[in-house]
């Protein structure tokens, strides 16, 4: 028989993946700013669009900004998986020894790390643009870090589906957008609520809890769709 | 060539197919097909262009799920999680990063699918030779020299079965040779291979059988 060889363990293989993502992001570096641009674009845009009123801004601050964010991500939503399915790289993780779904999540979770919390860590220069009080900065971080996560799992099911599809951008965003509404509303709604001095603990628990399912429904739902989509 | 007879009855073939059939839109693409390859034997599946030898590979490999019958390793039936075990295949697509270098390339594919014992990266680069490409970005290789790489994925990969779809294509004489060096080269270690190739030009220089697919059905 064949000289026995190493068989890579989950964690070998999460940390081959999360290491390449990492040099690949740092080898296009330029494109990775793009989300943060255009989150920023799109703030501009609608302070522009509301008039200099101070305070007519800070009413609607949070929810600029989320919807800058969940747009900006659903931007970035295309790079998960169509490079890799074009070049062959998914053909491979099929044919690993780990589970797929296992794949699937540490590449969401790199994809997360590189493109939602850049988002996240520039929010609170986005409030300021928009003259968010500063004593509701802690709830918008909250929350989006909370509900990042899930838009990016969430999305990732359809990124998974549409990866066979040559020109997809308008259809992912049909698809994720309406996924994407009870995350906006119970994420957006925390911070609401607690600027009106109700208990936003709530709407944050919803967020945790569909984070926790979509951890572990997610990858496997988007493992099942990428072999749908490359076969 | 050497039939079923000529294997020793008790050890199972390496790799068995039983009534393989694949259909896409109800429209059969090959099958049924029964066939089996030996450890240290090399099987040439040849055909026509669109008779399905891509397909019968990435069936094989656990990419698509036939309609009817098994895949048998060892002589159990396995389904495509066992099998992730067992096959190492070079597909059309080079799997490779372009903005990544040669040796991180490798490395990351050994991270995913482990490592043949006593094989490093660097030293399949020299094996495919590529020595001195080390630090090259895979997107400055030529098409030839990125099919090198793959075929250096294929060197590290611990797997007993290579599915090797048109390994010769873009490849330079030596190249050919280089092929046919490593495939026997596998094959002495135990291993074994299914080739694709559209003619009978380039065959490696070991126990090889022919498994010829038509338009028609399989002819042998």
């Amino acid at each position: 028989m064949i000289a026995p060889g190493t068989e890579p363990g989950l964690w070998q293989t999460a940390r081959a993946l999360a290491s390449r993502d990492l040099r690949l992001v740092w080898r296009r570096r330029g494109d990775a700013l793009q989300p943060v641009l255009f989150a920023l674009l799109v703030v501009v845009l609608f302070a522009l669009a509301l008039g200099r009123d101070p305070q007519v801004l800070a009413a609607n601050a949070v929810a600029v900004v989320w919807l800058a964010v969940l747009l900006a991500g659903q931007l970035a939503l295309d790079s998960l998986f169509r490079s890799d399915a074009e070049d062959g790289s998914l053909e491979q993780w099929l044919l690993a020894p780990v589970p797929l779904s296992w794949l699937v999540l540490v590449r969401v979770l790199m994809h997360w790390l590189t493109t939602a919390l850049p988002l996240i860590v520039i929010s609170p220069l986005l409030a300021e643009m928009l003259h968010l009080p500063h004593d509701q900065l802690p709830m918008l971080l909250a929350s989006l870090l909370l509900g990042t996560p899930l838009l990016s799992l969430i999305g990732g099911m359809v990124a998974a589906l549409t990866v066979g599809i040559r020109r997809s951008g308008i259809l992912v965003a049909l698809l994720s957008l309406p996924l994407y509404v009870p995350v906006l509303v119970f994420g957006a709604g925390s911070v609401a609520a607690a600027a009106r001095g109700q208990d936003p603990l709530g709407a944050l628990l919803m967020l945790a809890a569909g984070l926790v399912v979509a951890l572990v429904l997610a990858p496997l739902a988007t493992a099942a769709a990428i072999r749908i989509s490359l076969s | 060539m050497f039939g079923a007879e000529n294997r020793p009855l008790d050890t199972p073939a390496l790799l068995a197919a039983r009534g393989l059939c694949f259909s896409r839109d109800e429209e059969t693409v090959f099958g049924p097909l029964d066939f089996h390859v030996d450890a240290g034997e090399a099987l040439l599946v040849q055909g026509d262009n669109g008779a399905g030898k891509t397909t019968l590979l990435r069936v094989l490999a656990g990419l698509l799920r036939p309609a009817t019958g098994t895949v048998e390793i060892d002589g159990r039936a396995a389904g495509i999680a066992e099998r992730a075990h067992f096959v190492a295949y070079l597909g059309h697509l080079p799997a490779l990063k372009a903005d990544l270098d040669t040796l991180e390339n490798l490395h990351f594919l050994c991270g995913l699918h482990g490592r043949r014992a006593r094989q490093m990266p660097g030293s399949a680069l020299a094996v495919v030779g590529l020595a001195g490409y080390e630090n090259t970005l895979v997107r400055h290789l030529s098409a030839g020299q990125k099919r090198r790489l793959a075929l250096a994925r294929m060197w590290l990969s611990p797997a007993p079965l290579w599915l090797m779809d048109e390994p010769y294509a873009n490849l330079d004489l030596e190249g050919i040779n280089l092929v046919n060096r490593m495939i026997s080269a596998h094959l002495r270690g135990g291993g074994a291979a299914l080739v694709t190739t559209h003619g009978a030009y380039a065959a490696p220089p070991v126990r090889t059988r022919a498994l010829q697919l038509s338009l028609q059905g399989v002819v042998a």
